[in-house]
């Protein structure tokens, strides 16, 4: 999963595609997510991340890491 | 290490079109208890979904009802409108407080006498009503309110039966220049039906008129409506009174009073676009005060109002089951109650607030209830944290109708409670079982058995 290069982030969660004109607010965790992204971390280490910092079960975080990528697909954010 | 709170990871995307000048607040208060009494304790011990009726809510809803018109006008009565709500233990509070029972069914009469309301403070309303329950009425003493010309006639056989005097009153329909007219209901002011059934009664020298009735409609926003009404009978009542030298002792302007829930499609909130009770009051008593009748011969105001009294006290709470994206990207949640139970969210965008501490973002979704059925949908499009499953509910403001109109349809009815005034819980409606849905069925012989 990678983000498309252009893709414009900030710390604080903003998300500007030049492709579309759209912008984005992502929350705390989708916005750590996405910087991690960003950095080419792989997907498996970001979730290792992730179980390690927040109060989160693996199937929970796995349902909600699907929703995530289509939310970042629909809003056109991924590379193909 | 302690480890972070959770949520969902989420983005959304940002509008800069045009806002809606009035703006509509996201639920940024979770709603974690009732009167005192958690919610998460409430679903813990009585299951998910609930009913929850504050007791409290009910009582002072009422009490600032009646203030608003005793203060106005000398002579008020309240009768309990039993279809908004019948349990029994609502029915009640309203009891104790000093309200009358209006029904609209024989089945409802059964409830108001088994509730101990005596029969001459039971309003007999309805357009169904077969000999046996006018009988029961009649010997009661009750107030019947006639709804067509064939039981103004089958009441006048009765009496003949009986040998007694029915108490008895008109429902009355007119233009008040609310659409659509309620004219199914009652005698037409405008035709001169009513002046007609009006004469038919004191000529038949078998029933004493003692009433006018109207309900002039359902969650009316006019003011103006009522007072229209109220000149309307009370021109009817002065004509009664010298032409036909009868006394009219009540009016009964009905309901149909709005509660402040959200109408589906209105562009603002309902807490901000109903009249106050307060207003209505106003225009009932003002028109009241100016039929032209003397202090001593004013009659009695009876009003039968429902919603506007029981929707505030009423709570359903609810917990998430599942969340899904819809193939445009939409987010929906599937809750565990849906139309089978809160039957209002096909007329209401009703308020619903999450019950647990939650993360400022937010996202548009659909929520769903849980039948397999495509109409099972709660709210459309409504703005709320994200929820996961598990996660509790509150809908507000469900008192009226969706404990009557609730449908046994693919899940069961839940569990009803009510919160007293020192926040004690009492169940006061058990949730139904496979057993109490299936003791009313019977099984032919022939398809006892079969083998697959």
């Amino acid at each position: 999963m990678h983000l498309k290069k252009n893709i414009a982030t900030s710390e604080s969660g903003f998300i500007f595609n030049p492709g579309t004109g759209d912008s984005y607010s992502a929350n705390p965790i989708a916005a750590e997510i996405i910087g991690m992204l960003k950095e080419g971390t792989p997907v498996s280490s970001i979730k290792v991340h992730i179980m390690a910092t927040y109060e989160v079960s693996a199937s929970q975080l796995e349902k909600d890491w699907d929703d995530f990528s289509n939310q970042l697909k629909y809003a056109n954010l991924l590379d193909n | 290490m302690q480890k972070l709170k959770y949520e969902s990871p989420a983005i959304q995307k940002m509008n800069a079109g045009l806002m809606n000048k009035y703006g509509s607040r996201t639920e940024y208060e979770p709603v974690k208890q009732i009167d005192g009494v958690a919610v998460k304790d409430l679903i813990a011990q009585y299951g998910s979904p609930l009913f929850v009726i504050s007791e409290r809510t009910i009582r002072r809803t009422y009490q600032n009802a009646v203030r608003a018109f005793k203060t106005r006008y000398p002579k008020v009565q309240f009768a309990w409108s039993y279809k908004t709500n019948y349990i029994n233990a609502v029915c009640k509070v309203f009891h104790q407080e000093g309200s009358w029972a209006e029904v609209v069914s024989g089945f409802e009469y059964r409830k108001a006498l088994g509730n101990g309301v005596p029969g001459n403070k039971i309003i007999f309303n309805g357009p169904e009503k077969t000999n046996e329950e006018l009988k029961l009425a009649i010997n009661n003493d009750s107030l019947i309110h006639i709804d067509h010309f064939e039981e103004l006639y089958q009441l006048i056989d009765l009496s003949d039966e009986l040998g007694k005097k029915p108490r008895v009153a008109i429902r009355v329909n007119m233009d008040t220049g609310i659409y659509p007219m309620w004219d199914r209901f009652g005698f037409n002011y405008e035709n001169g039906q009513a002046w007609s059934a009006i004469q038919k009664i004191v000529a038949s020298g078998k029933l004493q008129l003692t009433g006018l009735h109207c309900h002039i409609g359902t969650f009316m926003l006019s003011t103006d409506a009522y007072a229209i009404a109220v000149k309307k009978l009370g021109d009817l009542a002065m004509n009664a009174k010298t032409q036909l030298n009868t006394q009219i002792q009540y009016l009964d302007l009905g309901g149909g009073l709005p509660s402040a829930n959200t109408l589906r499609g209105a562009y603002l909130p309902g807490s901000d676009t109903i009249p106050s009770v307060d207003e209505f009051a106003e225009a009932i008593t003002n028109a009241l005060l100016q039929l032209g009748f003397s202090s001593n011969e004013l009659p009695l105001l009876i009003l039968e109002s429902g919603r506007a009294l029981i929707d505030d006290a009423g709570y359903l709470l609810g917990s998430v089951l599942a969340n899904k994206r819809l193939s445009d990207g939409r987010r929906a949640t599937i809750m565990d109650f849906g139309v089978n139970i809160l039957f209002t969210s096909f007329w209401y965008e009703h308020k619903i607030s999450p019950a647990q501490d939650f993360t400022h973002h937010t996202e548009d979704m659909v929520l769903y209830g849980p039948l397999c059925m495509n109409i099972d949908v709660v709210r459309q499009s409504v703005n709320l944290p994200l929820l996961n499953r598990g996660d509790q509910v509150v809908v507000h403001k469900v008192g009226a109708y969706n404990m009557t109109q609730w449908m046994q349809f693919i899940q069961m009815r839940p569990n009803v409670v009510m919160i007293d005034e020192k926040g004690n819980t009492h169940l006061i409606r058990e949730a139904e079982t496979l057993e109490y849905i299936e003791q009313m069925e019977k099984m032919p012989d022939h398809l006892q058995h079969f083998s697959l």
